[in-house]
């Protein structure tokens, strides 16, 4: 078998089940502070009920993140030994700095935010709330620049340590804002923050569609869903900013995703749907809006948009469809989710949101798409810059270890394949105990709510609603289902 | 010396504070795993679960920070080392990542037979990612075939040599021992009392292996005491050691745990050191030829890359001793179950 080959999957196996939780760390974790914040402001305990709930479910989902995450520093070294010396100098310490500027704090803080409610102060608490997302979004922070550096390498020179060439380190501060550090950033950020809000959503769609811990429920929602519906608009700006990096310093890679086979001369149109062919080097049943490429790219109707023949030798370009496809599924779920949330911020304006049953069932599922396009967004990234590991300095199949054989290579594969299987499974038997289990709510509904803002603004809308809802909660406390 | 090679010594040393650190650190949270059977009942296993719980996480994060360290610094042995302990490492992985879920998962449902399963893999992993690091230890300082093209040709029955097995017996022992020291601070009553018992043991175990580990050393590894030679003052490390280690049955005799904890701390730190020593100036040992070794000077990063690692490091670890020395003052004492626990 080949290791090459293998390798890749192995890595791909590994990455993209690790990545399921991170975005839902990093996203949980901000509205866990926007929520613990409120209790702050407004000491009503229905939000530090809130918070505890959400810190609960955090916690689930991080321990996933780190025992996965463990797996990737490992990874590198023993797959990839020939990349990981090419890159050891830049790559590594990224990672050092991930470990020493984000995990420690992380994984610190966390011990106070899960365990110390009744260890210290509320300020203190709410500090670590906030010290636990920043270790969260510094993590993401010096993994991006590891990434983006070898999408768009700078700031470092190939130099020959005995008898193998290397990249070495020159410029620091080249190399942490390379040409792609600051969007890939801003984007991947940005879509932890839609998964985060969507997860919370659908969690809390489904208590209101069940009738369970409505207020609860109803506050939780109104926070995510206009949380998601501004990180939603600024994902558009985001992705067109990527985008535009992409066109730049990979012209190719954009090129593939969106089936741009020939450079030609005049404007670019924007393909809206087409099955690109290979062979024949064309899109077929293609439907273009024209000159649209061209403005998206370069802000003008007359600039040609390179396409894949900007590299002159085939066996160079990356490969066509897997990322031609998860770029289009990336863009198509970001649509939707930009809709829904939109429809759902309407609706909650107008104060019938939670009456729409088939909208809250819609949510409780919609999940599934800030996952779509995170995971493909990356495969997008990552398959786009093939066959190249660094780009344009060394090929994928020259960074895998020369010492390891197939045979291990697959044994691995098969080993975090049932692990992660089976891991999944548990993940998913405890997440749903925990959302079946619910909240601790507080002993009386508030009265009153001193909310201020746009938060205060929906919670006034739902206010005729709020002692109803109380009464409703009562009796399911009287008669437990 | 020029300013690279002062570089690779200070990052020399400063891995092996990341390592004794993780050493200490997690040690006594693998050591709770390992002598998690002997408790008894569910709330004395959810006690010594609950000990741990706030910080095991920080804990292993000492580890990927050594990995991270280990790859900027000297990329050439993370990569070989890495490559060469394939197999071994992959079960590590396993164990690592089910330790990590039974400690979160095993008190989430009632059932019985759930938590008898999540018990045995807490165990079992706790102790298999033991004896590995002490299985990896014990290669490093045995040597590994490194041949000339710099690849490990060790199949993975080479790596299970006797030397290296006594080694992983004594990784036991001592997180063991370190871990029963670490449960008898945090627990009252009736499990307090029976861990007092457990440490005696775990002393004995420990004292068994690491004179059998001495005496293997010196008769399989003559060249590891080569750098005493270069070095006299690593004698004092090995007076230290020996001082630390006599102080833990001491001061468990006069029921001070702390001061025990500490004297096993101690015990870590000099054994980390001491294999330090045995290495220097090597980070992978060729069995074939010393030409073939990976030493601090062919396997680092330029000077560079150093430079900008140790700034990270001077900024960085203030802070995270700060907040790591923080957060076990937080969690002092003995353990509260409440509403938050595992």
């Amino acid at each position: 078998m080949d290791v090459v080959w293998l390798a890749r999957v192995q890595f791909a196996l590994a990455v993209m089940f690790h990545y399921i939780f991170p975005p839902l760390t990093i996203g949980v974790g901000l509205l866990m502070v926007i929520m613990e914040g409120t209790y702050m402001r407004t000491r009503n305990p229905i939000y530090e009920a809130m918070a505890k709930f959400w810190t609960k479910v955090f916690a689930v989902n991080f321990a996933m993140g780190v025992s996965t995450g463990i797996v990737m520093t490992f990874q590198f070294g023993m797959n990839w030994g020939a990349f990981s010396n090419y890159v050891g100098n830049i790559f590594g310490a990224a990672l050092a700095a991930e470990g020493i500027f984000a995990f420690f704090l992380e994984s610190g803080f966390l011990a106070v935010l899960l365990f110390g409610w009744d260890r210290v102060s509320p300020p203190v608490h709410f500090f670590a709330t906030i010290m636990t997302t920043c270790g969260a979004i510094f993590s993401a922070v010096w993994i991006i620049i590891a990434n983006s550096w070898m999408q768009t390498p700078a700031g470092y020179q190939v130099v020959e340590f005995q008898g193998v060439p290397r990249a070495e380190l020159t410029f620091f501060w080249d190399m942490i804002f390379n040409p792609s550090t600051v969007p890939r950033l801003i984007h991947t950020l940005i879509g932890c923050f839609i998964v985060g809000a969507f997860f919370v959503m659908s969690i809390s769609a489904y208590y209101i569609v069940r009738n369970r811990f409505v207020d609860f429920a109803k506050r939780s929602f109104t926070i995510a869903l206009l949380a998601a519906l501004v990180y939603s608009f600024v994902m558009m700006s985001s992705g067109d900013l990527m985008a535009r990096t992409v066109a730049f310093y990979q012209p190719e890679k954009l090129a593939t995703f969106e089936g741009h086979f020939k450079t030609g001369e005049g404007p670019t149109p924007f393909l809206l749907f087409g099955v690109p062919d290979e062979k024949e080097q064309t899109v077929k049943y293609a439907l273009y809006v024209p000159k649209l490429l061209t403005f998206l790219v370069y802000r003008n109707f007359t600039t040609p948009v390179k396409g894949r023949d900007y590299v002159k030798d085939p066996a160079d370009r990356p490969p066509l469809w897997i990322p031609f496809l998860c770029y289009h599924i990336m863009i198509y779920s970001a649509g939707l989710f930009a809709g829904l949330t939109l429809l759902g911020a309407i609706f909650l304006w107008r104060g019938t949101l939670f009456e729409k049953k088939w909208l809250m069932w819609i949510f409780v599922f919609a999940i599934i798409f800030p996952y779509m396009a995170n995971h493909s967004g990356w495969i997008c990234a990552e398959v786009g810059r093939q066959p190249w590991v660094v780009y344009h300095q060394m090929k994928t199949s020259h960074g895998v270890s020369a010492a390891v054989s197939g045979g291990e290579v697959l044994a691995g594969i098969i080993m975090f394949a049932v692990i992660y299987g089976l891991l999944f499974f548990v993940w998913i038997y405890v997440l749903s105990s925990k959302i079946l289990h619910g909240p601790e709510l507080p002993e009386t509904p508030p009265e009153t709510t001193t909310v201020k803002g746009l938060l205060g603004a929906a919670a006034e809308r739902m206010r005729p609603e709020l002692s109803e809802m109380a009464d409703q909660e009562d009796e399911s406390k009287e008669s437990p289902s | 010396m020029t300013e690279l090679e002062v570089l690779q010594y200070v990052w020399y040393i400063l891995l092996g504070f990341l390592l004794a650190g993780y050493a200490c650190l997690d040690g006594f949270d693998l050591g709770v795993g390992i002598i998690h059977p002997f408790q008894r009942g569910d709330d004395e296993r959810r006690t010594a679960m609950n000990a741990i719980g706030p910080l095991w996480d920080g804990n292993e994060v000492w580890l990927v920070t050594f990995g991270g360290a280990l790859f900027a610094t000297f990329p050439i042995a993370y990569s070989t080392a890495f490559q060469g302990f394939y197999i071994p490492f992959l079960i590590l992985l396993t164990c690592l990542i089910f330790r990590s879920v039974s400690l979160e998962f095993r008190s989430k449902r009632p059932s019985l037979v759930w938590r008898y399963t999540w018990d045995m893999i807490f165990f079992l992993s706790s102790l298999g990612a033991t004896f590995l690091y002490g299985v990896a230890v014990g290669n490093m300082v045995h040597g590994l075939r490194l041949d000339a093209e710099g690849h490990i040709t060790d199949r993975l029955w080479n790596l299970l040599h006797p030397y290296c097995l006594v080694v992983g017996g004594l990784a036991v022992a001592t997180f063991a021992m370190h871990g029963s020291i670490f449960l008898y601070m945090r627990t009252d009553a009736s499990q307090r009392e029976r861990t007092y018992g457990h440490i005696w043991s775990c002393i004995g175990f420990f004292l068994i292996f690491f004179y059998m580990a001495t005496v293997f050393t010196l008769y399989f590894i003559p060249s590891s005491t080569r750098n005493f030679v270069h070095f006299p003052w690593a004698w004092i490390i090995v007076i230290g050691t020996i001082f630390a280690i006599a102080n833990i049955p001491r001061s468990i005799f006069h029921h001070r745990p702390f001061q025990a904890f500490l004297s096993s701390c101690a015990t870590i730190c000099g054994l980390v050191a001491l294999f330090g020593i045995a290495l220097f100036p090597n980070l992978v040992t060729s069995s074939i030829s010393p030409e073939y070794s990976l030493t601090i000077h062919n396997a680092s990063s330029a000077v560079k890359t150093l430079r900008v690692c140790l700034i990270i490091a001077i900024i960085g670890m203030p802070f995270v001793i700060t907040y790591t020395a923080c957060i076990y003052w937080v969690f002092r004492g003995k353990v509260q179950m409440g509403h938050f626990s595992y």
